[in-house]
C-alpha cells in the first residue's frame, strides 16, 4: 500500500514549512511535497492604504530582506506617480542600500545558516550543527561572518535610517543622502571586507570542488533560470530587463520590461501549499517552472560587471563549459560570487560624489499603476500596484523570490527522498538531507506566503489511502 | 568549557516577519558573549525544534494567525519561566492583524483567485489537511497566554533587546532609557 511521510519543522530557514513524502503501492517515492503553512492575506488588506505608506508597510512581510520590498515598492510607486527617472543621488542611495542588503543577507545565509552543514557535515548531530557551535569551534570564521553582516547592516542604517524596516526610500526618490563622515566610515572597512569576500568565494568554491561527487548526486536537475540583466546582458541587481534561459542556456525570452510581467509569467495554485507555483506562460505550468536567485543570476548574465566577480564567475562557468550549472549545492558558490560583486559595487559607489548631492526627489504626472522588478538576495521580486485618485491602493500583486523557487525546492526534496528513504523509517540522514536541500535555496518563507515564522520541519509518510504510516518531528 | 549550568533561552517566530530575530542578531559581536552566558534551546537560530529542557526565558516574535501558532505559544508558556513578547506583532498582532477587519474568505480569494498572475482553472484554495487552520482574527500573544514582559518596536532595536536580556538574566529591573523606547 502507498504511504506518506511528514517532516517538520525545518530550522535555519525562515518561515513555516512541512514536508510530506508520498509513497506508491510498491513503497517507492511517488512525490514529495514542501508545504508552506502560513498565510497572511497581504494582497487584500493593503487595499485602501495610502500609496506612500506601502514602501514601509510591505517590508514587514520579511525582516530578512526588508530592503528588497522597501525598494521594489518604492520603484513601483515611482511609476504610479509618473516618475520614470529618479535623481542620480536618489538612484545611487537606493543602490547602495540594496548592495548593502544583499551583502549582509548573503553573509548571514552563508556564515550563520549554511556553514554548519558545510563545516560539520550534513549528518552531524543537531547540537553541533548550528552557528553557536561554529562560533565555538571556528571563532575566527564566525567573527568574520558577524563583521561582514554588520558592515552591510550599517550601510542599510546609513541609507535607510534603520537596520531593519527603514524609511529611506520614498515614492519619487529618497529622504536623505550620505554624509562624508558616513562614507569615510565605510571606506575605512572596504579593503578588509573585499578581502573577506574573496576568501568566502574561495571557501565556497573549494567546498564545491572537493565535494563534486556529492554535489552532482544531490538534488541536481536541469531547469530554466530567470533573472534581471541590463541592456548589455550584464547582471543588474537593482533594475533592468527580465531574461529567461532554458537548461541549455538558450534564451526563452529577454528584454522584458516590468509592466509586461503578467504576459510572461503566471502562478499556479495547488491545494496543499499557501505558496503558489510560478511558471513561464509560453511553456505552460508543467514545463515552465524556473529557478531564481544567485545560481540563476550567475548562470544567465553575460558578465557580473565588476572585475573580481567576473573572474570568479569565469571559474564557476568553466566547471560546466559555459553551460548553465544545475547543481543545487552550487547556489552557495554563486551566492559568494555575488557577495564579492556587492562589495565591489559598494566600493565604486562610495567614491561617487553624487551620494552627497541634495536633489533627493522628483515628481511626475499621476498614472495610478506601477510594476517593479528587483533582484532580492533570494531572487527576482515583482511588485505590482494600482492606486486610485484618493491615493488609496486598489490592487496589489507580489511574486516573491522564494515563490519562484517553489517547484525547484519540491523537486530537490523529492530527489533527496528517493535517495535517503529506507523503507518507511524516517532516519536522521533523511531529515538532515531534506533540510540541507531546502536550505541551499535560502528560502525566506515568511515573505513567500507573505507570512513568517521559524521553519520547523516535520516529515510524514502517507499511504495511497491517505493514512499516515509514520511521522517524525526533527529535533 | 565550564560545567556550570547556563540559563537557557528559547525563541520562536509565530506570525511575524523574522525582523525581531534579525534585530537580535544585530547585537553583532555581542552574540559571541551571549552564547557564553546562555544556552539556546528550541530556536530557529540553532537546529533544536522541540524543547529539550525547561528555559529561563522565552522570546516570542509574532502574534497568532493559525491554530499551530496558538499551540506553539502554549508550549512556550509551559516551558519558560519568563515569557517575553518581542515587537509589535507579538504585542498587538502588528501588520498581519490588518486582515482582521476583512473576512478571511476575501483575503484567500484575492491571493488565490483574483490576482493578475493567478492560474487556477478549478478555483481551488489551499485547504489540504497538512495546512494549519487559520484563525479568523490574528491575535496578540497576551490574548492566548500570560506574558511577563512586552518589548515594543518594529523591531525593537538590537540595543533594546540586549539590555532587556542582560537585565532579565541578571535578575535586575529592566530600565530602558528614552532613546530605546521611542520608535517610528
Ligand atoms: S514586530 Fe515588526 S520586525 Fe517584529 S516580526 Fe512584527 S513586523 Fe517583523
Amino acid at each position: 500500500m502507498s504511504t506518506k511521510i511528514v517532516i517538520e519543522p525545518v530550522t535555519r530557514v525562515e518561515g513555516h514549512g512541512k514536508v510530506t513524502i508520498h509513497l506508491d503501492d510498491m513503497g517507492n517515492v511517488d512525490e514529495a511535497r514542501f508545504h508552506i503553512v502560513e498565510f497572511r492575506g497581504f494582497e487584500r488588506f493593503i487595499q485602501g492604504r495610502p500609496y506612500w505608506e506601502v514602501p514601509v508597510l510591505v517590508q514587514r512581510l520579511c525582516g530578512i530582506c526588508p530592503v528588497s520590498h522597501h525598494l521594489a515598492a518604492s520603484k513601483a510607486m515611482d511609476a504610479v506617480i509618473g516618475v520614470d527617472t529618479i535623481t542620480p543621488t536618489a538612484e545611487k542611495m537606493r543602490r547602495l542600500m540594496h548592495y548593502g542588503q544583499i551583502y549582509q543577507s548573503h553573509a548571514l545565509h552563508f556564515f550563520h545558516l549554511a556553514s554548519p552543514d558545510l563545516l560539520f557535515g550534513f549528518d552531524a548531530d543537531a547540537s553541533q550543527r548550528n552557528v553557536i557551535a561554529v562560533a565555538q569551534e571556528f571563532p575566527q570564521l564566525a567573527t568574520q561572518g558577524i563583521h561582514m553582516r554588520r558592515w552591510g547592516q550599517q550601510i542599510i542604517e546609513a541609507t535607510a535610517g534603520k537596520r531593519i524596516h527603514g524609511t529611506g526610500s520614498i515614492p519619487g526618490g529618497v529622504n536623505k543622502n550620505l554624509s562624508l563622515e558616513e562614507r569615510d566610515r565605510f571606506l575605512a572597512d572596504l579593503d578588509q571586507q573585499l578581502q573577506w569576500a574573496r576568501e568566502a568565494v574561495a571557501i565556497a568554491r573549494d567546498y564545491t570542488m572537493e565535494h563534486l561527487e556529492t554535489a552532482r548526486g544531490f538534488a541536481a536537475f536541469p531547469s530554466n533560470h530567470v533573472g534581471l540583466v541590463d541592456d548589455e546582458g550584464v547582471l543588474d541587481l537593482y533594475d533592468g530587463r527580465l531574461k529567461a534561459i532554458d537548461p541549455d542556456g538558450e534564451v526563452i525570452f529577454e528584454g522584458m520590461e516590468a509592466h509586461e510581467y503578467s504576459d510572461y509569467l503566471a502562478e499556479e495554485v495547488r491545494p496543499w501549499s499557501y505558496m503558489k507555483f510560478p511558471f513561464i506562460r509560453s511553456l505552460g505550468p508543467r514545463r515552465g517552472w524556473y529557478r531564481v536567485g544567485p545560481l540563476a543570476r550567475v548562470n544567465l548574465c553575460r558578465r557580473m560587471g565588476t572585475p573580481e566577480a567576473d573572474a570568479a564567475r569565469e571559474e564557476f562557468m568553466a566547471l560546466t563549459d559555459g553551460k548553465p550549472n544545475h547543481l543545487t549545492l552550487a547556489y552557495h558558490w554563486a551566492r559568494m560570487i555575488e557577495l564579492l560583486h556587492c562589495a565591489e559595487r559598494i566600493g565604486e559607489l562610495l567614491d561617487d560624489p553624487d551620494l552627497q548631492g541634495d536633489e533627493l526627489t522628483t515628481s511626475g504626472e499621476f498614472r495610478g499603476e506601477g510594476v517593479a522588478i528587483i533582484e532580492a538576495p533570494r531572487g527576482t521580486l515583482f511588485h505590482h500596484y494600482r492606486v486610485d485618485r484618493n491615493d488609496q491602493v486598489t490592487m496589489a500583486n507580489l511574486i516573491v523570490s522564494t515563490t519562484s523557487n517553489n517547484e525547484a525546492m519540491n523537486r530537490a526534496v523529492t530527489d533527496v527522498a528517493e535517495k535517503y528513504l529506507s523503507g518507511q523509517r524516517i532516519t536522521d540522514g533523511l531529515l538532515n538531507h531534506v533540510e540541507v536541500a531546502i536550505r541551499a535555496y535560502d528560502p525566506c518563507l515568511s515573505c513567500a506566503t507573505h507570512a513568517l515564522g521559524q521553519m520547523p520541519l516535520s516529515i510524514e509518510i502517507v499511504g495511497p489511502d491517505g493514512a499516515v504510516l509514520a511521522s517524525r518531528l526533527k529535533g | 568549557m565550564t560545567t556550570a549550568v547556563k540559563p537557557r533561552i528559547a525563541t520562536v517566530s509565530l506570525a511575524g516577519c523574522f525582523g525581531c530575530h534579525m534585530s537580535l542578531l544585530d547585537i553583532d559581536e555581542r552574540l559571541l558573549d551571549l552564547v557564553e552566558i546562555v544556552d539556546f534551546d528550541r530556536s530557529p537560530i540553532d537546529d533544536i525544534k522541540t524543547f529539550t529542557h525547561r528555559c529561563a526565558i522565552g522570546l516570542v516574535e509574532g502574534g497568532c494567525a493559525n491554530d499551530e501558532n496558538v499551540h506553539v505559544l502554549e508550549e512556550f508558556r509551559e516551558n519558560c519561566d519568563i515569557l517575553v513578547s518581542i515587537g509589535e506583532c507579538a504585542r498587538t498582532g502588528g501588520i498581519p492583524a490588518l486582515r482582521n477587519s476583512i473576512p478571511l474568505a476575501e483575503c484567500l480569494d484575492e491571493a488565490y483567485r483574483s490576482g493578475p498572475t493567478v492560474y487556477n482553472p478549478t478555483g481551488t484554495l489551499p485547504t489540504d489537511e497538512e495546512l494549519p487552520l487559520l484563525l479568523n482574527r490574528v491575535v496578540p500573544c497576551h490574548e492566548v497566554v500570560r506574558i511577563d514582559y512586552h518589548v515594543m518596536g518594529c523591531p525593537p532595536s538590537a540595543e533594546t533587546l540586549w539590555q532587556v536580556l542582560t537585565a532579565l538574566l541578571s535578575n535586575e529591573k529592566v530600565q530602558l532609557p528614552y532613546e530605546l523606547i521611542k520608535y517610528d
